[in-house]
């Protein structure tokens, strides 16, 4: 097997964050497309703070928004798969770091990964996803309540 | 305005900034949020959370072209990210308790620091520091590629540079930018680190950094996927092309521009902020 190089360990980082930032891009990218399809005539109203329906705010919602193709959800989860490259880059350098010996930083890099997980974990924690509520699909000014129609 | 002239105008605006910030080294997230709030109305709280997402993606796209030049010190990089991403969970958990005028008004504030720093002289200073325990132990000292061959360097000063990079996240946190100014304040003049090497390794901490408040802005509901589409992909667009003609622009004048309009978005936030517009 070959060395883990300093060198080995920067190529392989450079491709995964290369390759997350291209395959969030795009999926974001197709859910907008989709997005303007569906909503691209409704009036945007971002001026009042309401906050996004709890749906969109967790993962297990955005991966099943996602998966039934909801415009929005698509997009939310390009979002996520972008959040996650920094992340899975730290995950890979605990590996790079163990592979090379280095306890020290194996334990820094460890540390980096914990406070990291524990912001993703927050997901979730406080709010509670009806199962009864419908996929949100245009925001607009004029939608009913809270901020998508129904 | 329907929504898609409304991300048509934001992803134009998203290039120019990407654009100009890339070419001019300042980064086009800190007039995101400024543009976001001041000119299209958009409340704070979501433009924040769609500059979180932007950086997030301009700074994994650079990184990932820099840290294969090899200017990148993965273990200053790594270690000082520990103060930054405690720093923006801080940050993550003081938005929520903030009004909107104060953040603007924070946000102003560092506005004004950024263009300041940015057009400090930067002296070259010679190799002569002697050998940092602490960056002994840490592995920090290394060196970068020149056109003589390689350059070795030392660190100097690390627990300071550690404690001024959990403010720069705690700004990060808090404003939804990279907080290049105050993280160059502490690699370039506090660490001593060359200055290649400082922004290389700061812009590789830059989405981990984000990813920390991120996900604490997505469970708040602050990240709109309608707004933040348009902001991430009309900045990467932006920033990707004015990386790949920097090497060969004349770069000082629009540098000067650039930092008179961050100047002006700075004291516009201040402004608004004091008075309650927003």
């Amino acid at each position: 097997m070959r060395e883990w190089s300093d060198d080995r360990v920067q190529w392989v980082v450079g491709t995964l964050l290369r390759w997350g930032v291209i395959l969030a891009a795009g999926m974001v990218l197709a859910g907008g497309a989709l997005y303007f399809a569906s909503c691209g005539s409704t009036i945007p109203d971002y001026s009042v703070f309401r906050g996004e329906p709890p749906e969109l705010r967790v993962v297990a919602g955005i991966v099943r928004e996602a998966v039934s193709l909801n415009p929005l959800g698509l997009i939310q989860f390009g979002l996520l798969l972008l959040i996650a490259t920094p992340v899975a880059r730290v995950a890979f350098s605990v590996v790079a770091f163990a592979l090379q010996r280095d306890r020290t930083y194996v334990v820094v890099t460890l540390c980096v990964l914990a406070v990291v997980l524990f912001g993703l974990s927050r997901e979730g924690s406080n709010t509670v996803v009806p199962p009864e509520r419908f996929a949100p699909m245009c925001i607009s000014s004029d939608a009913p309540s809270p901020s998508f129609h129904r | 305005m329907n929504s898609l002239e409304f991300s048509l105008l934001v992803c134009l605006g998203g290039v120019a900034a990407g654009f100009l910030g890339s070419l001019t080294g300042l980064g086009g997230g800190i007039v995101i949020v400024p543009l976001l709030a001041l000119w299209l109305g958009v409340d704070i709280r979501y433009a924040i959370g769609a500059s979180l997402i932007t950086i997030i993606a301009t700074s994994s796209g650079a990184a990932a072209a820099y840290v294969k030049e090899g200017y990148t010190n993965f273990r200053i990089g790594m270690f000082l990210e520990i103060a930054t991403t405690v720093g923006a969970m801080v940050g993550a958990f003081l938005a929520a308790k903030v009004s909107p005028s104060a953040i603007a008004v924070v946000f102003g504030v560092v506005l004004l620091y950024s263009a300041y720093q940015s057009n400090r002289p930067r002296p070259e200073r010679p190799e002569t520091a002697a050998p940092d325990p602490v960056a002994t132990f840490l592995k920090m000292d290394s060196n970068y590629p020149t056109v003589t061959g390689p350059q070795s360097y030392r660190v100097s000063n690390v627990p300071a540079g550690f404690s001024l990079m959990f403010v720069a996240g705690t700004l990060s946190g808090l404003l939804g930018i990279g907080s290049g100014a105050v993280k160059v304040l502490a690699m370039d003049q506090i660490m001593r680190i060359p200055f290649k090497v400082s922004t290389t390794t700061s812009t590789f901490m830059i989405g981990v950094t984000a990813a920390a408040s991120a996900g604490v802005y997505l469970s708040r509901g602050y990240i709109d996927p309608a707004l933040a589409m348009p902001v991430m992909l009309g900045v990467l667009a932006g920033s990707t092309a004015g990386a790949r003609i920097l090497a060969r622009a004349e770069t000082r004048i629009l540098r000067t521009v650039f930092s008179l309009v961050i100047l002006a978005l700075g004291a516009d936030l201040i402004y608004s902020g004091l008075t309650g517009r927003i």
